[in-house]
């Protein structure tokens, strides 16, 4: 077979007629690896050797990538400027005008809300697009057509009957609805905002639904009118943004009223945005905790 | 500012609305439909844009709202971002079209508007990495991209492709999470999160020589992450599963798409923020030009080596991704030209191999397997011209993109005399590997196993979207091919104006 | 460069350097699915800390203008609180996406470890 000429091979090889018999080619377009004759070494103990090897090398080549990316990196932090300088590189123009003109420029006593939700809108309306992104994700995995009903299981399986449940929540849920709300739309003047008031809200649903169980939660809160929520608010806040992008690039003027920085209505588009996420990560998170604890049919 | 101006906006917008609204649409067919109309828009808008800034010969930035530059969001667009967002969005239409019925096929019904999110947003997250004048909207918009393309990996939802999908979730977490570590190294020594910024700021720094190693790791930060995420050599090991398992237009829009988003981003950065004196001094591009090497010929090997011909496909891939690195590593402005005609060339080229792949593979009624695709072409003649004229522009017949790419490559290695020796052996042993294992690809695919054996005409009734997107493909293709000068000069135009 | 000074001032930045390895490690070579999962925090939490620590400045107030006084060096940068927000939303959103994942393919596999379900994927191949 070696003195074929080199047509011939290439002919073979083609042809998939003959297994390449040249050593180290694992080629073969004609044979299958699984039609090769049957192995001689029982199945199991191979690829366990096999996987024993590769967790040991795993460890090595850990403690190696990590020891050698920690000396680099802690090299690197250390000539980088010092902790706590006010003169370092990051304390300049951009910083300094967040905080003197913010107020009068986006009306958010808030520093932090006035930058995320106006001077840098974009990146936190990619923000909401990943939360957005992901909750889709999940339902694209978890949602099939043979998933159960509902399936409860977990510490909350039949928590709707623990007593201490039943009493502390009742007295919890109100509480953490008022405070939930309360951060959402203080967001502007004080800590807080959309997404930490969002996280609160949503962590109330949470107890609601391990409360009440999940079969009437759901009944109220069903993924198709979360979904439904999330989408309607994405596309507020893209409505919002898209015309305050618009306008500011193009200079037509037209800005929103920005009241008097302080009160409960001002800072323009900043409450409305704030609600809006606000309204998509509650969503969010409550529709993760529910994808989460369904279970397919086998 | 003329309208024109606000084509930026209105793609990535489009596109996310898009994505925004499936939810409400429950029919897989009116959702790829939307799609594909969304697409088209922004195609056309794209063009528009392209024909607006070669007139008037300059880029221009927008501001997101009402300030400019180190305080507000800005994207950035000229010649070669307007191009880049005209060949996506096609690849984007022709894909889908070429893929839709293993898409109907492949993903149940009550999914395909899922999956259509998927595919919206991955194209609004592309186009924002393409227009962004802004390093973190860079980052927020890379985790839209990750997510969305696990989404479309997963999308067939069988025991592999969620193998795959977690895989590709843990390298491009990895990738992610180098890059922000790499932002914010770079932020804390220049206080800037925009480009315009940046750039004075780095250019400061490395000619004073302060923070020089944070500028160093930081640099080399964003660079491992990038490539990471775009599959260069030492980390492409997720993407041939990827690719293989998702349905025949994920694959399309994976291969045109993703890991371009990314090579362009960095290609933005280095001629916006680091520039390339910087990065030579700091032996970044010097790595990149040897992992580039490397993977042009071990992601080649490993392709010669596989069975499964959507695998191939994948590896192959990996090889192309290298060439683009290659080029980049040059380190010379034609270095630059060419891995911008090299991603070009890609990018129409291998979903041009999937779709028709996916057809082939369809006639042998699902197997994956090379050998099981002996003599398809004559089932299905277009899929099997379709992939010829990719197979064959890939290993570099001339009148096809994949040559003209080569071309250019060899010819900016002449430009670097220690470098050139390398890259032009290294570049004619990778073009003999893909010889190797697309040739006998294509003969295989028109000449059946058994000889004589009479070939059932193809029984299925045509498939008007699969024939106009590989008609549209192969045209593209050639003329990628033919019209090289006007092509290369408008590159030039284009990263001239970055 | 090298002294104690400077690695007592730079504390905080030494130690989000040191989780993100850790995290990072721990991402990219654990077999563990859930324990790359937790890598993956401990690398965000890393750079989060990181960020908090640029901003700080000794003595300043949260970014929260109150009584009027708006001289920036009054409070601290609020440049990073903001990242730091977008990249928790963000790190959140994928390790929801991971878990999901992870769910789905202990019910295939059960299984967490990576290398075995790479294996028994790989013995039912479909390609």
């Amino acid at each position: 077979m070696k003195n074929k000429s080199l047509l011939h091979r290439f002919v073979d090889w083609v042809n998939g007629d003959v297994a390449d018999d040249r050593p180290g080619n694992i080629r073969t377009v004609g044979s299958l690896p699984e039609a090769k004759p049957p192995k001689e070494k029982p199945e199991h103990t191979d690829p366990l050797r096999h996987l024993n090897r590769q967790i040991a090398a795993y460890r090595v080549s850990a403690v190696l990538v990590c020891v050698s990316l920690m000396l680099a990196l802690t090299y690197t932090v250390l000539c980088l400027p010092t902790y706590n300088d006010p003169s370092a590189p990051t304390n300049n123009e951009v910083s300094q005008r967040y905080v003197e003109q913010g107020m009068e420029e986006t009306g958010a006593v808030n520093t932090v809300a006035g930058m995320i939700l106006d001077y840098r809108a974009f990146d936190t309306f990619g923000e909401s697009t990943v939360l957005f992104t992901a909750t889709a994700a999940v339902l694209f995995i978890t949602l099939s057509k043979h998933t159960k009903e509902w399936t409860e299981r977990g510490p909350f399986a039949d928590s709707s009957k623990d007593p201490i449940l039943q009493v502390v929540g009742k007295i919890l849920l109100p509480m953490i609805f008022v405070y939930g709300i309360y951060v959402v739309l203080n967001g502007h003047l004080s800590p807080g905002g959309g997404f930490s008031g969002g996280a609160v809200l949503g962590g109330g649903l949470i107890l609601a639904s391990s409360m009440f169980g999940q079969k009437k939660m759901v009944r109220v809160l069903s993924a198709n009118v979360t979904t439904g929520l999330s989408v309607a608010c994405l596309l507020a806040y893209a409505a919002m943004k898209g015309y305050s992008f618009f306008t500011g690039a193009n200079h037509v003027g037209w800005e929103i009223p920005k009241g008097t920085p302080g009160d409960i209505l001002s800072s323009g588009f900043i409450l409305p945005l704030n609600i809006c996420v606000g309204i998509i990560v509650a969503c969010t998170m409550f529709s993760f905790y529910s994808l989460f604890s369904q279970v397919e049919e086998e | 500012m003329p309208f024109v101006n606000n084509v930026p906006f209105f793609s990535i917008f489009i596109a996310m609305l898009g994505g925004i609204v499936m939810p409400l649409i429950k029919n897989g067919r009116i959702a790829l439909r939307v799609t594909e109309a969304a697409a088209a828009i922004i195609g056309v808008l794209s063009a528009w844009l392209l024909c607006a800034v070669v007139a008037s010969g300059e880029s221009f930035t927008y501001m997101m709202g009402h300030f400019p530059a180190p305080w507000g969001n800005e994207l950035r667009a000229g010649p070669l971002e307007a191009m880049m967002a005209l060949a996506f969005c096609m690849i984007m239409i022709l894909g889908l079209e070429g893929g839709r019925r293993d898409m109907f096929d492949d993903i149940s019904a009550h999914k395909q508007n899922s999956y259509c999110l998927m595919l919206n947003l991955l194209l609004a997250s592309v186009l924002a990495l393409v227009y962004t004048n802004d390093v973190f909207t860079a980052y927020v918009f890379i985790e839209i991209n990750a997510i969305s393309a696990c989404g479309i990996v997963m999308a067939r939802r069988f025991g592999n492709s969620l193998v795959a999908a977690v895989r590709y979730l843990v390298i491009s977490c990895v990738g992610s999470g180098l890059f922000l570590m790499g932002i914010v190294l770079l932020y804390t020594c220049t206080g800037q999160l925009l480009m315009p910024g940046m750039d004075t700021a780095v250019q400061a720094l490395a000619a004073s020589g302060e923070y020089r190693v944070p500028l160093l790791i930081a640099v080399a930060l964003v660079a491992v992450g990038l490539s990471i995420k775009s599959a260069l050599f030492p980390f492409y090991g997720w993407l041939p599963n990827a690719y293989a398992s998702a349905t025949t237009s994920g694959s399309a829009v994976q291969a045109g798409l993703i890991s371009k988003g990314y090579v362009i981003l960095f290609i933005k950065l280095i001629y916006r923020v680091f520039t390339l004196e910087v990065m030579r001094d700091l032996h970044i591009l010097q790595a990149l030009f040897v992992m580039g090497l490397s993977g042009m010929i071990i992601a080649s090997i490993r392709a010669y080596q596989e069975q499964s011909t959507k695998r191939m496909l994948g590896f192959s891939s990996a090889a192309q991704i290298a060439y683009i690195f290659m080029g980049i590593g040059l380190g010379t402005h034609e270095g630059m030209v060419a891995a911008c005609y090299q991603i070009l060339a890609h990018t129409i080229t291998k979903p041009l191999l999937f779709t028709s792949a996916g057809m082939l593979i369809r006639s042998a009624h699902g197997s994956k397997n090379l050998h099981d695709l002996r003599g398809t072409a004559r089932k299905n003649p277009l899929a099997g011209v379709g992939f010829t004229i990719g197979g064959l522009s890939l290993c570099g017949l001339p009148l096809l993109a994949g040559f003209a790419a080569k071309y250019y490559l060899g010819v900016a290695a002449m430009g670097d005399p220690k470098k050139m020796l390398f890259a032009l052996l290294v570049l004619a042993g990778s073009s003999v590997l893909n010889a190797m294992y697309y040739l006998p690809a294509i003969v295989g695919i028109w000449f059946p196993a058994d000889k004589g054996a009479a070939e059932p005409l193809a029984e299925e009734r045509e498939d008007k979207g699969f024939i106009l997107s590989t008609a549209v493909f192969i045209g593209l293709n050639i003329f990628l091919g033919v019209a090289i000068g006007p092509m290369i000069k408008l590159i030039e135009l284009g990263l001239s104006l970055l | 460069m090298l002294d104690l000074q400077t690695l007592i001032d730079m504390r905080y930045q030494v130690v989000a350097v040191i989780l993100f390895c850790i995290g990072f490690a721990t991402l990219f070579l654990h077999p563990n699915l859930i324990k790359k999962v937790i890598g993956l925090n401990l690398m965000d939490s890393a750079v989060f800390l990181m960020l908090a620590a640029v901003g700080y400045i000794d003595g300043g107030k949260a970014p929260i203008i109150v009584d009027g006084i708006t001289d920036a060096s009054y409070y601290i940068n609020p440049v990073p609180g903001g990242l730091v927000l977008t990249g928790i939303v963000v790190a959140v959103s994928t390790t929801a996406l991971f878990l999901a994942l992870i769910q789905r393919l202990y019910y295939m596999y059960h299984t967490l470890n990576l290398d075995e379900i790479l294996l028994l994927a790989k013995r039912s191949e479909h390609y």
